[in-house]
C-alpha cells in the first residue's frame, strides 16, 4: 500500500523527528498523485497556506455528539474558532457567498463545510450546497470535516461529489477516555451518554477512515490535545489512523476559556503550552506527516488562513454584488497558475541554491537553536507591521536550518456583552504570545513596542521587510552568531541556572 | 399531548430533522412545534426526537412545563459551578 511507502520513506531519510527540512519536505515524500491535490490546498501544504485562501460556509448548524470543548450557545464574530458563526446560511445562499468570494479573492481554492455542528448531521443541507457547487464553481475544490458519527452511510453520497478530502477529528481510540471527551452521542434514536456512546463513535470514526481511504479519498485526521485526558494517548491514535490510510495528522491544542462556556471552559481544564503542544506532534511525527500551520478557523472563515474577512461578504453584501462566475473562473485560472509557478521556480532555487546552512562553516554544529517570530500578511513574505498581527510565525533556526513550528494568536477574547472589556492592551498580549522567541521580524514596528520587546529580552527587528521569511530568518541567525549573541545569551542562560 | 421549545433555542435544526411528526418548523426567533401535530414521538420511540437531540438544556418542556433536559444533564456541568464561574467572570 502507499502508505507503506511514505513510512519508509520518512525513515529512510534518517530524522527521527520532523526536524530535518520544512514541512513541505515531509510532504514531498508523499506519492504525485497526492501531491497534485494538496499542493494549492492551504490546510494541507504549508507552503500553500502563504498563498492560496479558504472559505468555509456555515450549512450545517445541526450535531449530533456533544464535546466537552464545544458550547453550541456561542455565536461571535468576534472569536475565532471552530464551533463559532455570525449567521448559518441555506445551501442558496451559500453558493451565492462562496462564488462572490471565488471572484472577489482569486486565490481562494477551497470551499470546505465545517459546522458549526457537523456536516454529516446536516447531509441535505451539506450535499446540496456541494451538488450546486461542483456544478456551478467546477474550479473549488471541496472538502468536509467530520466528527465520524454517520461518516460510514455519507461515504458513498461524499465520493459522489467529487470531494476529494475529507477530515476526521478523532481524538481517542479508547472508550475510557472518549467518555471524558463526549459525554453523548445521539444514535439510533436515542441519546447515549459515556463510555457505550463513545464506544459507538470510535467504532464509526474507524470504520469511516477505512472506507474513505479505501476509496481513495484524501482523510486527514484532526486531534484536540486535552492535557491528562488524551495526550499521551494520542501518540496510538496517531499510530492506528496511520495505518489505517490517513496521510496527515493534525494535532491542535484544546482551546478552553471559561468565558467560553465549554465544559473544560467552565470546569477549568487547561490548554497545553506551547512547548507541550511541539513535543506531541514531534513524538507523533516518527509515524506520520504532521501539520502544525493549521488555524482552528471559525466555520465560517474566509480568506488565507489566519486571516477572516467574512466581514466583506455578509449576506446583505453579497446580495449587492453582481458575480460573472464564466469571467471569473478565466481569472483564477490565470492566478493560480502564476502562483503555482512562483512556488515551483521557489523549489528549483532552494535545490539548487541550498537556503539549509546545514553545509555552512559559519555556523558550528552545537550552536543552540532560536525561535523567531514572524508577521506576514501572506505570500511567505515579512510584510506586516508589527502592531497589526494578529498573529505570529514561529520559525526555529538551527544548524540543521530553518523550519517552520507553530503560529501564535495574538489574544483577542471576546467574552461578549457586559463582560466585554479591555482587558490588557494588545500590545501585552502581542508581547505574550511571543513567549521563548528571542526575535520578532516585522516590516516596520513603533517606538514604544520596541522598548517594551526590548525589555522583555525579544529583539525587534524591521530590516528585513519585503523578504522571503525562512531566508530571512536564517540571515538574522547567522547575524547572531557572528556578532556572539547566542553566546551571550547561553552565558547568561547558565548564570541564571 | 405535545413538548414546547422556549426561547432557549440556538435554532440548530437538529430536531427538525429528526421529528418523525413534521411538527417543527422554523419560527422567529426559534424553531416551533406544531402542538396539534406532536405526538411527544409516542407509538413512534422510546423518547421524544427533538429532545433526544437538542444540545441546549432546558430548552423544550413537555406537556406539563417541566424541562425534558434539566441544567447540567447535557454538559455535565454542575449548575453551581456555572453560577459560580459566570459571577467570576462578571465581576473581573
Amino acid at each position: 500500500m502507499e502508505l507503506e511507502v511514505i513510512g519508509q520513506a520518512n525513515e529512510a531519510s534518517g530524522c527521527s523527528s520532523s526536524g530535518c527540512g520544512s514541512t513541505d519536505d515531509q510532504l514531498s515524500h508523499l506519492p504525485q498523485q497526492i501531491l497534485d491535490k494538496v499542493q494549492n490546498h492551504p490546510c494541507y501544504s504549508e507552503e500553500a497556506h502563504h498563498y492560496f485562501a479558504r472559505m468555509h460556509v456555515a450549512v450545517a448548524p445541526a450535531c449530533n455528539i456533544q464535546c466537552h470543548y464545544c458550547n453550541r450557545k456561542y455565536d461571535c464574530s468576534n472569536e475565532s474558532r471552530p464551533g463559532v458563526v455570525s449567521e448559518v446560511l441555506t445551501p442558496d445562499q451559500a453558493v451565492k457567498k462562496v462564488k462572490a468570494v471565488a471572484a472577489n479573492i482569486p486565490q481562494m481554492t477551497v470551499l470546505g463545510i465545517a459546522g458549526p455542528g457537523d456536516p454529516l448531521a446536516n447531509p441535505e443541507r451539506t450535499f446540496d450546497t456541494f451538488r450546486m457547487l461542483s456544478e456551478q464553481a467546477p474550479d473549488i475544490k471541496l472538502c468536509v470535516s467530520t466528527n465520524g458519527l454517520s461518516l460510514p452511510e455519507s461515504v458513498e453520497e461524499l465520493s459522489k461529489h467529487n470531494i476529494d478530502h475529507v477530515t476526521i477529528t478523532i481524538n481517542c481510540v479508547d472508550p475510557e477516555i472518549g467518555a471524558k471527551i463526549y459525554p453523548w452521542i445521539y444514535w439510533n434514536n436515542r441519546r447515549i451518554r459515556g463510555v457505550k456512546g463513545a464506544k459507538i463513535l470510535i467504532e464509526q470514526q474507524q470504520k469511516g477512515l477505512q472506507m474513505l481511504t479505501d476509496r481513495g479519498i484524501l482523510v486527514k485526521v484532526n486531534s484536540v490535545m486535552i492535557p491528562g485526558v488524551n495526550d499521551q494517548h494520542l501518540k496510538e491514535v496517531s499510530r492506528i489512523v496511520k495505518a489505517k490510510g490517513a496521510f496527515l495528522h493534525n494535532v491542535m491544542p484544546l482551546i478552553a476559556e471559561a468565558e467560553h462556556g465549554t465544559f473544560y471552559g467552565i470546569m477549568g481544564q487547561r490548554s497545553p503550552e506551547p512547548e507541550e503542544l511541539q513535543k506531541l506532534q514531534e513524538d507523533c511525527s516518527g509515524d506520520m506527516n504532521m501539520m502544525r500551520h493549521c488555524r482552528q478557523c471559525r466555520a465560517d472563515a474566509v480568506g488565507l488562513l489566519g486571516e477572516d474577512r467574512g466581514e466583506e461578504f455578509t449576506l446583505d453584501k453579497i446580495e449587492e454584488m453582481d458575480i460573472d462566475y464564466e469571467a471569473a473562473m478565466v481569472k483564477r485560472a490565470i492566478i493560480h497558475d502564476g502562483i503555482l509557478e512562483e512556488l515551483n521556480e521557489k523549489h528549483q532555487q532552494k535545490s539548487s541554491s541550498m537556503s539549509v546552512p546545514s553545509n555552512d562553516p559559519l555556523i558550528p554544529a552545537n550552536t543552540r537553536p532560536v525561535l523567531m517570530a514572524v508577521a506576514t500578511a501572506g505570500g511567505g513574505i515579512i510584510n506586516q507591521h508589527f502592531g497589526h498581527a494578529t498573529e505570529f510565525l514561529v520559525y526555529e533556526a538551527s544548524p540543521k536550518g530553518v523550519r517552520f513550528i507553530s503560529h501564535r494568536k495574538v489574544d483577542q477574547y471576546c467574552i461578549g456583552n457586559d463582560t466585554c472589556g479591555e482587558k490588557e492592551s494588545a500590545l501585552d498580549g502581542s508581547i505574550r504570545a511571543l513567549k521563548n522567541c528571542e526575535v520578532v521580524l516585522c516590516s516596520k514596528i513603533g517606538f514604544e513596542p520596541w522598548g517594551m520587546l526590548e525589555e522583555a529580552g525579544i529583539q525587534p527587528n524591521g530590516e528585513h521587510a519585503m523578504e522571503a521569511i525562512e531566508e530571512a530568518v536564517l540571515a538574522v541567525y547567522q547575524e547572531l552568531i557572528e556578532t556572539g549573541k547566542i553566546h551571550e545569551s547561553n552565558a547568561e542562560l547558565k548564570a541564571q541556572a | 399531548m405535545a413538548v414546547e421549545i422556549v426561547d432557549l433555542c440556538v435554532n440548530c435544526w437538529a430536531c427538525v430533522d429528526v421529528c418523525p411528526s413534521d411538527a417543527i418548523s422554523e419560527g422567529k426567533p426559534h424553531m416551533l412545534v406544531n402542538a396539534k401535530k406532536c405526538t411527544e414521538c409516542e407509538g413512534d420511540y422510546a423518547d421524544p426526537q427533538c429532545a433526544s437531540i437538542c444540545p441546549i438544556e432546558s430548552a423544550i418542556l413537555d406537556a406539563s412545563g417541566l424541562a425534558i433536559n434539566p441544567p447540567g444533564s447535557l454538559t455535565g456541568i454542575p449548575p453551581e459551578r456555572l453560577q459560580h464561574t459566570m459571577n467570576e467572570i462578571q465581576a473581573r
